[in-house]
């Protein structure tokens, strides 16, 4: 998927939330869809399991209009976090413009977040593409809870974001952090539109 | 029932949604009875109605003490009627009513389906209404919304001025609970009031609730703090609420924001140059892949926009291009090639290669000059008309039509005007001169080769058409179908049409209306058959063509006798001269008169005329096979 279209003036971002399950990628998407005017967000597609958990992917359209003259799309989707829709991660991964990472904060959880920033590096490369190339922010979310329970961001930082990404504490079920997550990914999605273009480039770069 | 003394002006919060009913209610407390009689009053449930009511009761009563003036709610004024019906005393009941200044009645909505109060009220209004006391009323509803009320006391409620309390705002909100809390005395930390106006109450009495709540939580737990008051009173949480307020919309605007400065950044112009030329001439049907290898470049070419004109002008090329092969063959335009400017070159040839087969129409013959025509009485008025459409073609007569009989120099002079037009309208003037025939057999021709289309194209490129012996065309539907066609190319262009026949239209049987009709809305000019004059001018100079003496005596001699056609004119002077040759000496009136009064007796037989007027050589006696002696033994072979 090119990320801009010059010939008929559009701009499609596919932004992927990764992480492990139950982390808040959907609350994210909540939050986003319940700050945007109806014009302007399409129909959140979510197919959930009995007890509410993403099984396959939850993906939202939001139209931003023109800008620039450019009609400007976003796609949000989210994986599953689950270790087995390993398959479907790698479907929904395919053709994304830049993902966001979203940690969960709790102290047990930190194990499950190692293991899915890995897993997303995996996935990446093997659809051949360099993960060094991918826009990828990180979220540290559920700052929320309270202080025993969540481990503060540095340490968070340390053990996670060894790319040294950019990244945003954030409560996703009450909005901080939300926004500023999703206005920095698509800040560093557009600026590859400079360096030498599109998501193609990337992709033909990496191995096979 | 005596007034709430509570319920006071002052302490009644005035915003854009009660403005109307606190000025009307003001005036009303000023001067009961003088303005606004009666005055109602509605809105929801909550909303100030009772306290309003109550505050125009205190103010009345403050102006003016000696004042009677009574607050009744409906429900309590129809327990009272019955009670009165059932003691039987109605009298006190009425007289007690009787001589109220300044009647309040609240909740008016509980009329409905009451048929003894409605009309015991009606009968009340009555009294105090004629003696000028003051009668308020209100009700979460119009009157006439009231359901089951009786007609009479609906007009009677709605006589004087209906108000409506409308959901205070915002600011109203927050002025409401800062007076509540200097009624009540409490303070709040900074933030906490708007906070709680800012919660979406459907009235008032529920905001007041909610600020007693607060009042009491913080004699609880100590001060409060903003973020705790959608907590503490219940409210949902603005965020996931499903409509979201303006502030809350805001964060999503501030990140639009950023986003379209993102764009503007990263965008590249040139890029949006290119990206624009692929889109519009895409549109357009041509192929852009000049353009895509452009897009495809790292950086901006530095010709990047000489480029962009240069496809621009190869595209207005091909238009050009496949302009001039339609007028050959309209079947090659919209041709692959005409779309890729890449192909620019091919396009030029082939279009070139499809003009070069391209054969035009035959022109008119060059032996027939405009010069060499006669004019006379006989053939003046075609002559005149040719002169004109010479002069000025399409404009004057089209089509001119040429009519006469047989050998009077119609083709002579449809020729002649062709050669004139093709001679003054330039080298790329194309004047097709054809005969109806040879305009019938082209068709059939491409008819049989499946190229009708290109058949048209020729005839329609040209700039005049002239048609000869046009009356053949007569009974043959799809020449005439095809020669209607072209006309009306020819004649909505404003080009020259000419048709020349030996009737004129009216007379030509098996034309088709739509054919003659179109024959004689130019101008139809006869040719006669010459008169004496043009005899005479005629031979002389084919005498002198001929190179024979053309003496007064012998022109007026051959002028005096009548011929037909100019073509009898040519054959008497080729007779009398071939006549003179016989006998060995030169042509003078003598032997013309001798020989063509002579002839006279003998043109009865042709071949003997013949024998005369032509050559020796002609005259062999094999030369003609019916006067052959043994024609039958002759035979070579038999026939089959």
């Amino acid at each position: 998927m090119s990320l801009v279209n010059y010939a008929t003036r559009e701009i499609t971002c596919k932004i992927v939330y990764y992480g492990p399950g139950r982390s808040g990628k959907t609350t994210n998407l909540h939050y986003i869809y319940s700050q945007v005017p109806d014009d302007r967000k399409g129909k959140m597609v979510s197919l959930a399991t009995q007890t509410d958990r993403t099984l396959f992917f939850d993906f939202l359209p939001l139209d931003l209009g023109s800008i620039s003259g450019f009609t400007t799309k976003f796609q949000l989707y989210t994986v599953p976090g689950q270790v087995y829709y390993q398959t479907t991660r790698r479907l929904v991964l395919q053709g994304a413009d830049g993902v966001v990472f979203v940690a969960d904060s709790q102290a047990r959880q930190l194990e499950e977040n190692i293991e899915s920033f890995q897993d997303l590096h995996a996935n990446l490369s093997d659809q051949g593409i360099d993960p060094r190339g991918m826009p990828i922010v990180v979220q540290y979310n559920k700052q929320d809870l309270p202080a025993d329970l969540i481990l503060p961001v540095p340490e968070l930082s340390d053990a996670i974001n060894f790319r040294g990404a950019p990244e945003f504490a954030a409560d996703a079920l009450h909005g901080p952090g939300v926004f500023e997550t999703l206005r920095g990914i698509s800040e560093l999605v557009l600026r590859r539109l400079s360096a030498t273009g599109s998501a193609a480039g990337a992709a033909a770069a990496g191995p096979k | 029932m005596l007034v709430d003394a509570r319920a006071r002006f002052e302490n009644y919060v005035v915003g854009s949604a009660n403005r109307l009913a606190v000025a009307a209610a003001h005036a009303v407390a000023d001067a009961p009875g003088a303005v606004y009689n009666p005055l109602f009053i509605y809105s929801g449930s909550g909303l100030g109605k009772t306290h309003l009511i109550g505050a125009i009761g205190n103010l009345a009563l403050q102006r003016n003490p000696d004042l009677i003036v009574e607050y009744v709610p409906l429900e309590d004024f129809v327990e009272q009627l019955h009670a009165a019906i059932a003691g039987g005393e109605m009298e006190r009941f009425k007289h007690r009513y009787g001589r109220v200044d300044v009647l309040l009645i609240d909740d008016m909505q509980f009329l409905t389906g009451r048929r003894e109060t409605q009309s015991e009220l009606l009968r009340l209004l009555n009294t105090l209404q004629g003696t000028g006391r003051q009668i308020i009323m209100t009700s979460d509803r119009p009157p006439v919304e009231i359901a089951d009320v009786d007609e009479r006391l609906i007009s009677r409620m709605s006589g004087g001025l209906i108000v409506d309390i409308g959901v205070p705002d915002f600011e109203t909100r927050v002025a409401i609970l800062r007076a509540k809390c200097e009624e009540r005395k409490v303070s709040f930390a900074p933030g906490v009031i708007e906070e709680l106006a800012r919660v979406d109450f459907a009235n008032v009495r529920e905001l007041q609730g909610a600020l007693n709540k607060l009042g009491a939580q913080q004699s609880v737990d100590g001060t409060i703090t903003p973020a705790q008051v959608r907590g503490l009173v219940g409210a949902p949480d603005p965020a996931p609420a499903a409509s979201p307020t303006a502030a809350a919309q805001d964060e999503f605007f501030s990140f639009l924001t950023d986003i379209a400065s993102a764009v503007a950044a990263h965008v590249e112009p040139w890029k949006v140059r290119v990206g624009e030329s692929i889109a519009y001439w895409g549109g357009e049907g041509y192929r852009t892949t000049a353009l895509e290898r452009l897009m495809a470049e790292k950086s901006a070419p530095a010709n990047y926009e000489a480029l962009l004109r240069g496809f621009g002008q190869a595209v207005e090329q091909l238009r050009e291009l496949e302009r001039q092969v339609t007028t050959v063959d309209p079947t090659l335009g919209g041709a692959d090639l005409f779309r890729d400017p890449e192909r620019l070159g091919e396009a030029a040839s082939f279009v070139e290669s499809a003009l070069a087969g391209a054969v035009p129409p035959a022109g008119p013959q060059a032996a027939f000059a405009r010069g060499a025509f006669e004019e006379s009485g006989s053939n003046q008025m075609a002559v005149r008309a040719a002169d004109a459409v010479i002069a000025e073609p399409g404009h004057r007569y089209n089509p001119l039509f040429l009519a006469g009989p047989s050998g009077v120099g119609k083709t002579h002079l449809l020729n002649a005007i062709g050669n004139e037009l093709a001679r003054r309208g330039g080298p790329n003037h194309r004047v097709a001169c054809v005969g109806a025939q040879l305009f019938i057999d082209e068709l059939i021709a491409a008819l049989q080769d499946g190229t009708v289309e290109r058949f048209r194209a020729r005839y329609r490129a040209a700039d005049v058409l002239l048609i000869d012996d046009v009356q053949f065309v007569a009974s043959k539907e799809r020449t005439q179908e095809e020669l209607f066609h072209v006309f009306n190319h020819f004649h909505s262009a404003g080009k020259q049409l000419v048709f020349a026949s030996d009737l004129p239209p009216k007379q030509i049987e098996g034309l088709e209306d739509r054919l003659r009709s179109r024959f004689e809305g130019g101008l139809v000019a006869q040719l006669e058959s010459p008169d004496r004059a043009l005899r005479a001018k005629l031979y002389g100079r084919y005498l002198s063509d001929a190179q024979m003496p053309s003496t007064p005596e012998l022109v007026g001699f051959l002028a005096d006798r009548p011929a037909a056609s100019v073509r009898e004119l040519i054959g008497t002077v080729h007779r009398i001269s071939a006549a003179a040759e016989a006998r060995g000496s030169a042509l003078s009136l003598d032997i013309a008169r001798a020989e063509l009064e002579a002839g006279g007796i003998t043109a009865t037989s042709a071949p003997a005329t013949v024998r005369q007027a032509a050559d020796v050589f002609f005259l062999d006696d094999e030369k003609i096979i019916w006067e052959w002696p043994d024609a039958g033994a002759r035979l070579v072979e038999e026939l089959r």
